[in-house]
């Protein structure tokens, strides 16, 4: 009998079981999940599930009764040690040997951990799984000096969260701007603008030099400028790495995570990998690339089902992202580079506003502040290679929501010369 | 407990007690009703959680705000003027004791 087996319970592996059944697959399916719980939601984890209300209830991803509907094996808690590929078999932490005709990797990614000085003492924490998140959510309820160490999305979801509590809350980022890699600058700016604004004290340009404790536990963060932060508890949130060492075990090609192919095939044919570990030809910026997103996860997974089910289908669906921090909501559509020429539509003191991106002359992105209507109508342009130029959204008539919509209806032959970048 | 009473296109009916406080996209998710997905966890920011309220109800609804109207501007399924709102804005508890909606035929483009 044919089986599938998963490694991961993410988004990415539970869709992709989820998926695989909706598109009528019947033989078996082996869900492998190393953390105790049933699968459950990461994203409100540095949102939401920090504030004082909330009460820590992880949401799940599906109800506890989905993998028995769905005639699906879910191992809870149960780790795949070893893949032998040549046998096409999985050993696991349980002891077990099961054999699969195609296995998919969505082993997802971990925290990069810090290596300076005092990195061991009590009260450094990261923020990736439920238990993470449960930990630090009690220690908020007696902390007062927050030292964040990397202004990214979590460490900067995270620092608003704690601030909103009324703690005292400093940020450090070795490089020049948040969020510096993945923003415009625009962007970048107006979000130390906001974070300022409510009391952060964002420190840019100043990484973490070392950790001084009292008696084991943290009680300051030391600065590349010399700068002693006062912390009773300080999370880490400098970026993650793909879980792929599974994968290298197998002679699978891995570069910045488990090379695949359009159809999220590895170098292996009877393995895939897919959502945070995988690295990917994407169309849109015809460039290999490896995303963190829900996004990503989610509609690889209901690709992939296809894929394994006898329709192979390449991915190519637009990436987008969001985040919460604090009051301001932002949505990013399309694949943004810092350097892109930006052009900022609306008004930032209103807090609602966009910036749209274009690299020669080809828009890239749209981030979207507040402004959840624009985000979609900038999905819609991006994903149909709308022929938007910088001079139309630079016109004071320009409304993108109604040329997402009529411009749906334009002569293909219209959009001549916009045809994708060249393949990877 | 409160209820909520989930009808489907089929004309199939989940009947959920919720516990207070709950959202009726949290409900949905947590007892295994199909038909709402709720990608972004709550946020009003996927439009994913789209609900058609049955009119009994929406008297006794809580105001929308500007997301959520902007949201639910972009839903695949086709927006009611009346009855739409997005699941995930809408929690049960002592000023919502019950609750019945309907559920769209399509929460994600094809």
């Amino acid at each position: 009998m044919s089986r599938i087996v998963i490694i991961g319970g993410g988004q990415a592996g539970v869709q992709l079981a989820d998926s695989l059944r909706s598109e009528g697959y019947q033989g078996a399916i082996d869900l492998f999940a190393d953390e105790p719980h049933l699968p459950y939601q990461r994203p409100p984890l540095s949102k939401d599930f920090m504030s004082e209300e909330d009460g820590a209830s992880p949401l799940p991803l599906r109800a506890g009764t989905f993998f028995g509907d769905r005639a699906v094996d879910f191992h809870q808690g149960v780790e795949v040690t070893s893949v032998d590929p040549v046998g096409q078999t999985v050993v696991a932490s349980d002891g077990s040997t099961l054999s699969y005709t195609k296995l998919v990797f969505a082993t997802g990614a971990r925290n990069r951990e810090i290596s300076v000085p005092g990195s061991e003492l009590v009260g450094i924490r990261y923020l990736r799984t439920l238990d993470d998140a449960k930990a630090l959510q009690a220690e908020l309820g007696s902390a007062k000096h927050v030292v964040v160490i990397g202004a990214g999305f979590i460490g900067l979801e995270f620092a608003a969260a704690a601030r909103k509590r009324g703690l005292d809350v400093t940020v450090l980022e070795f490089g020049p701007r948040p969020m510096g890699r993945v923003l415009s600058q625009f962007m970048s700016g107006y979000f130390a603008d906001v974070h300022t604004d409510s009391g952060i004290n964002l420190k840019l340009g100043e990484g973490i030099a070392s950790l001084t404790g009292v008696e084991g536990k943290v009680s300051g963060a030391v600065s590349t400028s010399g700068t002693e932060y006062p912390a009773d508890l300080v999370v880490v949130g400098i970026g993650v790495l793909p879980n792929s060492e599974l994968a290298v075990q197998a002679c699978l090609e891995v570069d910045n995570g488990i090379v695949v192919d359009a159809c999220l095939q590895t170098s292996d044919p009877h393995i895939f990998a897919l959502g945070d570990c995988s690295s990917y030809p994407n169309v849109h910026t015809g460039a290999r690339i490896r995303l963190e997103s829900v996004q990503n996860a989610t509609d690889q997974a209901r690709i992939l089902a296809k894929t394994l089910t006898g329709k192979p289908t390449p991915y190519e669906a637009l990436p987008w992202f969001w985040s919460q921090q604090g009051a301001v909501k932002l949505q990013i559509a399309g694949i943004i580079h810092c350097d892109d020429e930006s052009i900022v539509r609306g008004e930032p003191a209103s807090g609602k506003f966009s910036v749209y991106c274009f690299r020669d002359g080809r828009l890239t992105g749209v981030e979207s502040v507040n402004s959840p209507s624009e985000h979609m109508a900038a999905r819609k342009v991006l994903e149909q290679r709308l022929p938007l130029t910088p001079e139309l959204v630079m016109d004071a008539d320009f409304d993108p929501k109604s040329f997402s919509r009529q411009s749906a209806f334009l002569n293909p032959n219209d959009k001549e010369g916009l045809e994708r970048p060249a393949t990877v | 407990m409160p209820k909520i009473f989930y009808h489907h296109p089929g004309g199939a009916t989940d009947v959920i007690d919720a516990v207070p406080g709950t959202s009726v996209m949290r409900a949905a998710i947590t007892n295994g009703v199909d038909g709402i997905i709720g990608e972004c966890g709550g946020q009003a920011m996927c439009a994913t959680c789209h609900i058609y309220v049955r009119e009994d109800y929406i008297g006794a609804l809580p105001a929308m705000n500007e997301d959520e109207d902007e949201m639910l501007d972009v839903t695949s399924s086709p927006r009611d003027d009346e009855r739409s709102r997005l699941a995930c804005q809408i929690k049960v508890g002592p000023s919502l004791q019950e609750i019945a909606i309907d559920l769209p035929l399509t929460q994600v483009e094809p």
